[in-house]
């Protein structure tokens, strides 16, 4: 047992050896989600409640269905923008109080899980908090790349588009950097976090430059508001100088691959025939990100959290 | 009402901190200092081996009081600066409502001469409700008691408003005292801008914000010849300007509190809303900065920056979470380990900045200073014992500081208002 804690926050918190084993046990979920019954026992009798501040279809539908298939009762508690002004922490105490193992919290506001979790007896898992975290997205997207390429050492992996505003890419940078990989970044200047490059990345404006020799490419979500913020003039712009396309791919290796969190805009972030493309594995990550999602419930009720 | 200090090492400019002196306080004023002094009827304090300091003056202070007492109110303020060895404290006038007429000036002299410990010389805001829009009546706040126009800690957007309050003030020989933070830059900011920002999502404040402004205000207040006191000087940029300024000769002063060269945006460290401060606390070559103004003299006053708030305003996400430091209690203590022990500033140097510079950028002529004919305002330290910072024991309403369990030296013994003994 490598993993020894009771929440789950983000990728900056682990280590190596701790993202290889949750890794392979989402493989083991794999292998479990391809068998004709799907259920597994292992959260029988426990309790996953669903807190998200904010709209989600994939991330809530992941983790809903991950945690039944592990048998786990699942409620939804989606908050509303008016239910908001309630504390937190008073809802966390709420949720707690009637029993729950799990908390899957996603909030606007970066550092919002922590909070949470030291308020709470529950296991608090991190599904999005402002614009710090994503790590259940994050081990998708590793368990997709160690899937296609067999291991991260010596990987290269570029990220290209808005950083500032990407939580996943965040983890991503903290896990792979972590896992040997050699990880650089390409977006305009204002939308790469200050100091980006202390993470242990390089950085290029120029995304050809970013991409050269990439086995992968990972691919953020440019946000309609970043437009409003004066950070890029407009997507056309943008999408002259950072889509990927047949012609940005030309600059990387023959068998780099494409990924992206979803929900995608065709056409901005990465060019129609791409997406279309061999080389695009953006089914694969949907495919994963039930597995390890299984993976990360099963590993925290092996700790177990919750009021017993 | 008389008391006699005794056989404490005095620190002044004209005495010796190797002789133990008496200090006779006649009816608020230091009436005779020297050597075994007797007065039939005079309160004695013993000071034995301690040392005996110009009581010290705070320019930089929330007292929530009126509109906010839940946080904190004279009564507790006054206590808490008393503790923390402050014998004058002066108030921003961010309260509810503003310190912006003289009704509300009238209200703090007449309420601190009931409940308060200490001196309380109230700031008037430049601007009706701290809105930086229209000017207040300031000359009427000035007869009632104001020793300084300040923005009660929202930096002026229009500069043309505050040229105009730099020319208006000229009437009186009061200082302009500035926060200094550009809105547009600093955005929805919460700490400062960079790595560790970076590292843990949370939207970051530029240095540049700070400095945009000090940079405007020096130039205004340059041009037309007023009286400018920067408030919190944080970052090395803003030191070197006024440095600079001060060069040419501009009449500018400036003040930082303790954790602005103590601590660094590591103490955010994960999520730590303790250390949620305004501006927000910089990097290491920031606080080397800092310090090296203050050991230059570029950086005036050392201020509390006390700015109380409610634990569970404190507990919160930390976007929402209040900004503020409960630090009356810890200023003093942090200074002198910081600076005089690990430093070597002398202790004059640390009264300085601590009692005279403030009472003379202020005015106040017969305070921050021990001699004869100075109002009898005056702090007892211990030099010697080591103790932790223990944030419960605060008599500040604001029970926390991201300094609890810290060990510092330079422990008030006893507080000296106007000759009035409190321990």
């Amino acid at each position: 047992m490598v993993f020894r804690k009771k929440d789950f926050f983000g990728m900056r918190d682990l280590m190596a050896e701790e993202i290889r084993y949750i890794l392979s046990t989402a493989e083991t979920m794999k292998y479990i989600l391809n068998q004709k019954n799907k259920k597994s026992p292992h959260l029988q009798g426990k309790s996953v409640i669903i807190l998200f501040y904010e709209p989600s279809a994939r991330t809530k539908l992941s983790y809903e269905l991950a945690a039944q298939h592990l048998s786990a009762n699942v409620v939804d508690m989606t908050v509303t923008a008016d239910a908001y002004q309630e504390k937190l922490q008073d809802m966390g105490q709420l949720v707690d109080q009637t029993g729950a193992d799990f908390i899957i919290l996603r909030h606007p506001m970066a550092g919002a899980v922590r909070i949470l979790a030291e308020n709470v007896n529950a296991s608090v898992i991190n599904a999005g908090d402002g614009f710090n975290e994503n790590p259940g997205q994050s081990l998708l997207d590793l368990m997709t790349i160690k899937e296609q390429k067999g291991s991260f050492e010596g990987l290269r992996v570029a990220i290209i588009g808005d950083l500032i505003h990407s939580r996943v890419c965040k983890s991503n940078i903290w896990a792979l950097t972590k896992l040997g990989a050699e990880v650089c970044v390409s977006g305009p200047p204002t939308l790469l976090p200050p100091n980006i490059e202390k993470f242990g990345v390089d950085v290029y404006y120029d995304a050809r430059k970013a991409v050269q020799g990439a086995d992968v490419i990972l691919t953020s979500r440019m946000k309609a508001e970043t437009q409003n913020k004066n950070l890029v003039p407009s997507l056309t712009e943008y999408k002259h100088f950072f889509r990927v396309d047949e012609n940005l791919l030309r600059h990387a290796k023959e068998d780099t691959i494409v990924m992206h969190p979803g929900p995608i805009q065709r056409g901005i972030e990465i060019s129609s025939d791409v997406i279309d493309g061999k080389q695009c594995i953006i089914n694969d990550q949907i495919a994963n990100s039930v597995a390890v999602r299984m993976a990360m419930l099963y590993i925290l009720s092996q700790i177990g959290g919750g009021l017993k | 009402m008389k008391s006699i200090i005794k056989n404490g090492k005095v620190i002044a400019k004209d005495f010796s901190a190797e002789k133990y002196l008496d200090i006779y306080i006649k009816n608020g004023v230091i009436c005779k200092i020297g050597e075994n002094l007797e007065e039939e009827g005079a309160e004695i304090f013993n000071a034995e081996g301690k040392y005996i300091l110009p009581g010290f003056i705070d320019m930089h202070c929330n007292i929530c009081d009126p509109g906010y007492e839940y946080i904190e109110d004279i009564e507790t303020a006054s206590c808490s600066a008393a503790k923390g060895g402050f014998t004058s404290i002066t108030c921003e006038p961010n309260t509810n409502p503003a310190i912006d007429n003289k009704t509300v000036v009238e209200y703090i002299v007449s309420k601190s001469k009931e409940y308060s410990l200490v001196h309380i010389y109230p700031y008037g805001s430049m601007s009706v409700g701290c809105l930086g829009e229209h000017m207040a009546e300031i000359g009427e706040m000035h007869q009632a008691g104001i020793v300084g126009i300040a923005d009660g800690g929202f930096s002026v957007k229009n500069a043309s408003f505050l040229a105009n309050v730099f020319r208006y003030s000229k009437m009186f020989d009061m200082p302009v005292i500035t926060h200094c933070e550009d809105k547009s830059l600093a955005g929805k900011g919460v700490m400062n801008e960079g790595y560790v920002a970076a590292g843990l999502g949370l939207s970051g404040i530029p240095k540049e914000a700070e400095e945009v402004i000090v940079a405007r205000n020096i130039i205004l207040a340059e041009g037309i010849g007023a009286k400018l006191h920067i408030a919190t000087v944080t970052t090395k940029g803003s030191v070197q300007l006024i440095r600079e300024a001060k060069k040419r000769g501009t009449q500018i002063t400036c003040e930082t509190s303790p954790h602005y060269f103590m601590l660094t945006e590591q103490a955010v460290g994960d999520y730590n809303t303790l250390a949620k401060v305004k501006p927000p606390l910089r990097t290491q070559e920031d606080v080397e900065a800092v310090l090296e103004g203050i050991m230059d003299g570029t950086i005036d006053v050392i201020t509390s920056g006390h700015r109380p708030t409610k634990l569970t305003d404190k507990n919160k996400e930390f976007d929402n979470a209040d900004y503020g430091i409960s630090a009356f209690e810890t200023a003093f203590p942090l200074s002198f380990t910081k600076l005089v022990q690990e430093e070597n500033v002398t202790l004059q140097k640390l009264t300085e900045l601590f009692s005279s510079k403030p009472a003379q950028i202020l005015g106040l002529h017969k305070k921050g200073q021990i001699a004869e004919g100075m109002d009898g305002d005056l702090v007892i330290v211990d030099l010697q014992e080591e103790y932790q910072i223990n944030p419960q024991a605060f008599v500040s309403k604001a029970k926390f500081s991201p300094f609890a369990g810290k060990k510092v030296k330079g422990k008030i013994i006893g507080t000296i208002v106007g000759g009035r003994i409190l321990i």
